[in-house]
């Protein structure tokens, strides 16, 4: 009977969730620690973190990633920024029905669009590399950059805009004073959504230029998978959680969830 | 008038640039031709072939499509369970601390990339002894799922009335009777969201799957097409699984929106 009482109280149906998120989030997570200050004997050690920062190797690549990162964010600000406008303005476009065709992308496998990439540029006559992998990158991330964006400039009250203008503002001082602040939070959920996959990106770099460039992601990869540097991918791991950490404590976790809610599209 | 047209054709411009790479590999997917770029005439040998498994790979490409749409059914089935018995759940916990904690920890796989979910559960199958393949994959997309399963069901309960349930526990019903009977008919279209978002989610997972998936050579789309891209070069026949996989993704998507779509309209009445 008590069991059957246990049971009614519909709080307690959260336990078997809870423990499932303790054993298969929390726990890996832990373990990336764990094994991160450990040798391959398994005694403490901190020279896994250190190798990091003294070893050329990885850290150039992290540097190289972190540029390649920003250099694709930008762009895609730069570009997804008009279109999520557009979108979002009803004035301009009917919206409904083109922010799906810009958003279906998001959908579909990272390595099929990669492929597809490579695709256009032998179609093109082009040579696989830098420029494809940057190219690449932004026409994966794009879509993360304008939904965020579109959603957030959607919900700006459109009364702002007209009291600016009612006060003598012009256009551009509209956009500097009025929309581009208030449309922030968007953005920074695109930021977040293109800067910090980027940089763990690994196979696309590799198919993109021919295993040319190597982004960090890739580091991290060929240290886990082999037991003898195991330890090691794991500091690396530790590194990328601990950025993910601080870039989402310094924007102030935008992330509401609301890009993963029922009204999705 | 003008400006109209301006801000249409950047749009249309850049949807261009978009589908321009997809519109390629569907194109030459429909001609004989071993490399991209060389159109040889219409014909569906590449289609024939992947199907019948003429050719080299074939066989390998149908046994990856089946795995993926195994573990994808698989994985969405677990998610949805699970995330609605959640849902319920962290629905009616009073405490909000202890509700924030478990919604923080439900944010968590949504927020890490998929490198970091999946080397940490690769550490924990390790530590574990527990040596990769099905389970393990299968285990694994379930993590990444769920919490988008809970998102989805945690909606249509906030438009619930909250006492049919106990009502019909005063009825004699037991609770899961009542899970059934009362709760799962009000929640079904935030389970379909979620169950449609996890398929896609975990046929679209190519990190976590790697990490996870062992080295007794289970291999899904993913997986393939990575082993076969480090090889140099894409199988032909890949051409023809990209259109499939890009045609059934818009269906799927289609079809979700227009269940959105719907949903929006009954709760505007």
């Amino acid at each position: 009977m008590n069991i059957q009482k246990f049971i009614a109280k519909r709080s307690n149906w959260t336990i078997l969730y809870a423990l499932f998120l303790a054993f298969f989030v929390v726990l890996p997570l832990i373990l990336i620690g764990i094994y991160a200050f450990r040798n391959t004997e398994g005694s403490f050690t901190l020279q896994n973190i250190t190798k990091f920062f003294t070893q050329s190797e990885a850290l150039n690549t992290f540097v190289y990633s972190v540029g390649i990162a920003l250099i694709t964010t930008v762009i895609c600000i730069l570009l997804g920024y008009p279109a999520a406008y557009i979108l979002s303005n009803s004035e301009l476009t009917k919206g409904g029905t083109l922010i799906l065709l810009f958003i279906l992308p998001m959908w579909i496998n990272v390595l099929m669009r990669s492929l597809a990439t490579v695709a256009l540029f032998d179609f093109l006559h082009l040579k696989l590399g830098e420029g494809a992998l940057i190219f690449g990158l932004c026409y994966d991330f794009l879509p993360f950059m304008i939904y965020p964006i579109y959603n957030t400039i959607r919900k700006i009250d459109k009364s702002y805009i007209e009291a600016a203008q009612d006060l003598g503002a012009t256009n551009m001082q509209v956009f500097t004073k009025v929309l581009w602040p208030l449309s922030v939070p968007g953005i920074i959920s695109g930021i977040m959504m293109v800067f910090l996959p980027t940089i763990s990106t690994f196979a696309i770099s590799e198919i993109l230029t021919l295993n040319n460039k190597r982004l960090f992601g890739s580091i991290i990869q060929d240290n886990i998978m082999m037991s003898d540097t195991m330890n090691y991918g794991a500091a690396l791991s530790l590194i990328m959680l601990a950025i993910i950490a601080i870039t989402s404590f310094a924007t102030g976790n935008q992330d509401d969830g609301e890009l993963n809610q029922g009204g999705l599209i | 008038m003008m400006k109209k047209i301006l801000a249409q054709s950047y749009l249309y411009l850049l949807l261009l640039a978009l589908y321009a790479p997809i519109a390629i590999i569907i194109i030459f997917s429909f001609t004989s031709s071993k490399s991209i770029g060389d159109w040889r005439g219409f014909s569906l040998e590449l289609y024939s072939n992947m199907f019948s498994g003429h050719a080299a790979h074939s066989a390998t490409i149908m046994t990856a499509l089946i795995n993926t749409v195994v573990i994808a059914v698989m994985a969405a089935a677990l998610s949805t369970i699970l995330g609605s018995i959640a849902a319920v759940g962290i629905f009616n916990i009073r405490n909000r601390k202890l509700r924030q904690a478990i919604q923080f920890t439900n944010n968590i796989p949504m927020i890490n990339p998929d490198i970091i979910t999946g080397i940490s559960l690769f550490l924990l199958f390790i530590s574990l002894g527990i040596s990769g393949g099905y389970l393990t994959v299968i285990l694994a997309h379930t993590v990444f799922c769920t919490p988008y399963v809970v998102l989805n069901v945690m909606p249509r309960l906030a438009r619930m009335n909250p006492n049919i349930y106990e009502a019909a526990l005063d009825l004699g019903a037991t609770p899961l009777q009542a899970f059934r009977k009362v709760i799962i008919p009000e929640i079904r279209p935030g389970m379909f969201s979620g169950f449609i978002l996890s398929f896609t989610l975990s046929i679209d997972d190519f990190a976590v799957t790697l990490f996870t998936k062992g080295s007794d050579g289970l291999e899904t789309l993913s997986t393939y097409i990575y082993a076969d891209a480090r090889k140099g070069g894409l199988t032909p026949e890949l051409r023809c699984l990209a259109a499939i996989i890009f045609l059934t993704v818009l269906i799927l998507l289609l079809v979700f929106n227009y269940r959105s779509n719907r949903l929006a309209k009954e709760q505007q009445h």
